[in-house]
């Protein structure tokens, strides 16, 4: 399954494994290179995040009469417009609101999707998920595995907006998800556009395993594309690579993807060539994508809003020196947040800003 | 669709008429500038009586003084200001991230701090601001810490939500809806064992009010009769969320069960300070008790919130026609002939011009030096590293 550690180089496009996928109206054949199996032009339109995450949802309860939606105010559509139009079509029995209470949210969820419904459960922000983490890690993650397979929740799925938006501060910027990378039975999925968001939630709320989707709240607005308007998923536990290149690997999930393309571009005109790769999926996440590309080019950047240490960058890390040491030509950069809490006027210092990255980049090709 | 329940059902409670103070005192003929002003006494009742839960509510009479009526008047006249500036200065882009308003609930900080002393602690949420004032917090410190400037109580490292005093007892400002009760709590648990008859005031909203942690709490200060005392400032709004629609009972004072509770109109500062008077003693004596504000706030949720998507506009003009607190003390001074209405509007110009004030010397106050973004994350000489962007080199130790 794994590439030979000491196979030559493998040509660049990754063993973007074809797997598969059980919707209606997908046929193959992607696009750009990596996994993803869309048709393309049979009518999309131009939206922005948070409308691609609508239609997902509106697609997610119209293809299944036992799923809901439910969350903090998300009746009149969501601090965020997420949900907009939801309850007005599938009703307050599908749609509501909970009270303000976390811990509840989840472990209502936990409990419908035990009883075999699909639960999209929203937690407001990020930061505020963690009076929920111990449902979360401890009743979601274990369920399965503990009931030796009697009863599972898969059916679940917690969004939640996370990442830094220009003004957050410490309760509304924050970046959690290596916190439950750090669970088994779990899966931890990201999007970086509303392209990917549509596809990835649609596929999230379908899979059968639990599953905590962040959305950047960043791009809820700013990130706009033409999204196909059919019900389509994309794959879990692929990872995208987004632009190619020859000398140096950057991996990366969400907002800071269109951070890391504008360092990439900056190199570019130095002459390096980077190759970009969009995780997708943080657990279970794509080794073997990343390796291939590793073994192409021997450098590799990590860059995550959260702080360094202990980071989901700190896995990936570990993972491909243990793959491809004798391949890499410099040590493994992380350009992460700092060592702080999430600062409130000190955030243009704290971010992992397109200098420093670029500053990263051109270190580690000179190594 | 919500709307429409909201104005048949508790749209009545919201509006509840004003009854007017009754007053058993022949009324002084005096203006505010005489010398006497602390002698006399006046005997006013609070707008309707309380209701309680488990336990013998105080009495809906109470004395003050000229004094006091004015001092009241000022404050909240101040506090009022304060706010709406704040919100002008939000819309012009000097305060950034999230800034949450308490127009509208003035009495239940004045009527608080009226009836306790700065050894008293006081812990609340994010809507801070005017709480902090109360505390004794100047208007430099709000104005610099909202535009996160050094001379900000919390050195501008932590913003609107986040406002301390740790010499008048004031534990903050908490971003995490609910985390501050279980806290709260925690400091009556240390006040118990200093034996120094204080007690603590753990401040949340009727959003918060269905946390699980706030359960816990209440269970562990009954169990251990711990000086405690829960204020609820339900302001009927969890953000979008009406009362009727977050919690099965929204009588959040009786929700203690055990633990006796009051149910207070939050916008007559007088029931507020003879609720936190008769709650002091009680908690000394008895352990934990519940108070329930009943309040209305004028802004939205946060400053991201227009206010009006969840309520209908006439509520809130309702509201601050019948129920304002600084009218209902306008009211009650001209009722007394404490002073004429030229005399209040002076007080007002007078407040408007500190709170100008305040805000230029903010303005001029600096911005912290970029280094202090690593202070204070440990204790000082701990020795940590803290890498920067690329963690080929130590880019500073913690000082």
């Amino acid at each position: 399954m794994g590439l030979s550690r000491f196979g030559g180089l493998v040509k660049g496009l990754g063993v973007a494994r074809r797997r598969p996928f059980a919707t209606s109206t997908s046929s193959s054949s992607s696009t750009a290179a990596g996994g993803g199996t869309i048709v393309r032009g049979t009518g999309s339109k131009s939206l922005n995040l948070y409308s691609a995450i609508n239609q997902a949802l509106h697609i997610a309860l119209e293809t299944d009469p036992r799923s809901y939606v439910f969350g903090e105010d998300v009746s009149f559509g969501g601090v965020f417009r997420c949900t907009t139009g939801l309850a007005d079509r599938f009703g307050n029995q599908r749609v509501f609101n909970t009270p303000l209470c976390e811990q509840g949210i989840v472990g209502f969820g936990i409990g419908l999707a035990a009883m075999g419904n699909r639960a999209v459960a929203e937690i407001q922000f990020a930061d505020y998920i963690f009076p929920a983490f111990d449902q979360i890690v401890n009743e979601a993650a274990k369920f399965r595995y503990r009931s030796g397979n009697q009863f599972n929740c898969g059916g679940l799925t917690i969004r939640a907006p996370y990442g830094a938006v220009g003004h957050g501060g410490h309760y509304h910027s924050q970046s959690p998800e290596a916190f439950f990378c750090h669970a088994p039975g779990l899966k931890v999925v990201i999007p970086r556009s509303p392209l990917q968001a549509k596809g990835l939630l649609l596929s999230c709320i379908r899979d059968p395993n639990p599953v905590v989707f962040f959305e950047p709240k960043w791009l809820y607005r700013l990130s706009v594309e033409e999204v196909p308007e059919h019900d389509y998923m994309l794959p879990l536990s692929e990872a995208e690579v987004i632009r190619e290149g020859t000398d140096i690997t950057l991996v990366g999930w969400g907002a800071q993807l269109s951070i890391m393309e504008q360092a990439c571009k900056e190199a570019e005109k130095d002459g390096i060539s980077c190759e970009l790769i969009d995780l997708r999926t943080l657990l279970p996440w794509d080794k073997d994508t990343v390796e291939a590309s590793v073994r192409k080019t021997g450098r590799l950047l990590i860059s995550h809003e959260a702080p360094v240490t202990a980071g989901f960058g700190a896995e990936i890390s570990a993972s491909i020196v243990e793959r491809c040491f004798l391949r890499l030509e410099a040590p493994v950069a992380r350009v992460c947040g700092l060592d702080t809490p999430f600062p409130l006027i000190f955030e243009p210092f704290y971010m992992p800003t397109k200098n420093k990255i670029l500053d990263a980049i051109k270190s580690t090709v000179n190594f | 669709m919500a709307l429409s329940r909201l104005a048949s059902s508790s749209g009545s409670s919201l509006l509840r008429p004003l009854t007017s103070a009754l007053f058993l005192t022949p009324s002084l003929r005096r203006p505010i500038s005489s010398a006497a002003d602390d002698s006399t006494t006046l005997t006013i009742e609070t707008s309707i009586p309380f209701t309680s839960h488990n336990c013998e509510p105080p009495s809906r009479t109470l004395e003050t003084t000229p004094k006091e009526l004015m001092t009241f008047f000022r404050d909240m006249a101040l506090m009022r200001r304060m706010e709406i500036a704040a919100d002008s200065l939000y819309k012009a882009k000097l305060i950034r991230g999230f800034c949450h308003l308490y127009d509208g609930q003035e009495a239940v900080a004045i009527g608080m701090e009226a009836a306790i002393t700065k050894k008293d602690c006081i812990i609340t949420a994010y809507r801070d601001h005017c709480t902090f004032l109360g505390r004794g917090g100047t208007l430099l410190q709000v104005f610099a810490e909202l535009m996160g400037r050094q001379a900000g109580c919390s050195k501008g490292k932590g913003g609107s939500m986040h406002f301390y005093k740790k010499d008048a007892g004031f534990y903050g400002g908490h971003g995490i809806v609910g985390a501050q009760i279980p806290l709260g709590c925690g400091l009556a648990f240390g006040q118990k064992y200093s034996k120094d008859e204080t007690v603590t005031f753990a401040l949340y909203g009727d959003g918060a009010a269905n946390q699980g942690q706030l359960f816990e709490a209440l269970n562990i200060s009954a169990l251990w009769d711990l000086p405690a005392i829960l204020v609820c400032e339900n302001n009927h709004y969890g953000m979008g969320t009406a009362e009727w629609r977050a919690a099965k009972s929204p009588a959040y004072y009786k929700r203690g069960d055990y633990v006796p509770g009051l149910k207070v109109d939050g916008m007559d500062v007088f029931a507020v300070k003879q609720a936190c008077k008769f709650a002091k003693e009680h908690a000394l004596k008895n352990g934990p008790i519940i108070l329930e504000m009943d309040t209305y706030r004028y802004h939205g949720h946060s400053m991201s919130d227009p206010g009006s998507t969840y309520r209908t506009r006439d509520e809130i003009s309702g509201v601050r026609q019948e129920r304002d607190p600084i009218d209902r003390i306008r009211k009650l001074i001209f009722a007394h002939d404490l002073a004429t209405e030229k005399e209040l509007k002076d007080i007002e110009k007078e407040v408007r011009k500190e709170v100008d004030e305040a805000i230029a010397q903010a303005k001029e106050s600096p911005m912290l030096e970029p280094s202090e973004l690593f202070t204070n994350i440990y204790v000082k000489g701990y020795g940590t590293e803290s890498f920067g962007a690329d963690r080929k080199e130590v880019r500073t130790v913690l000082p």
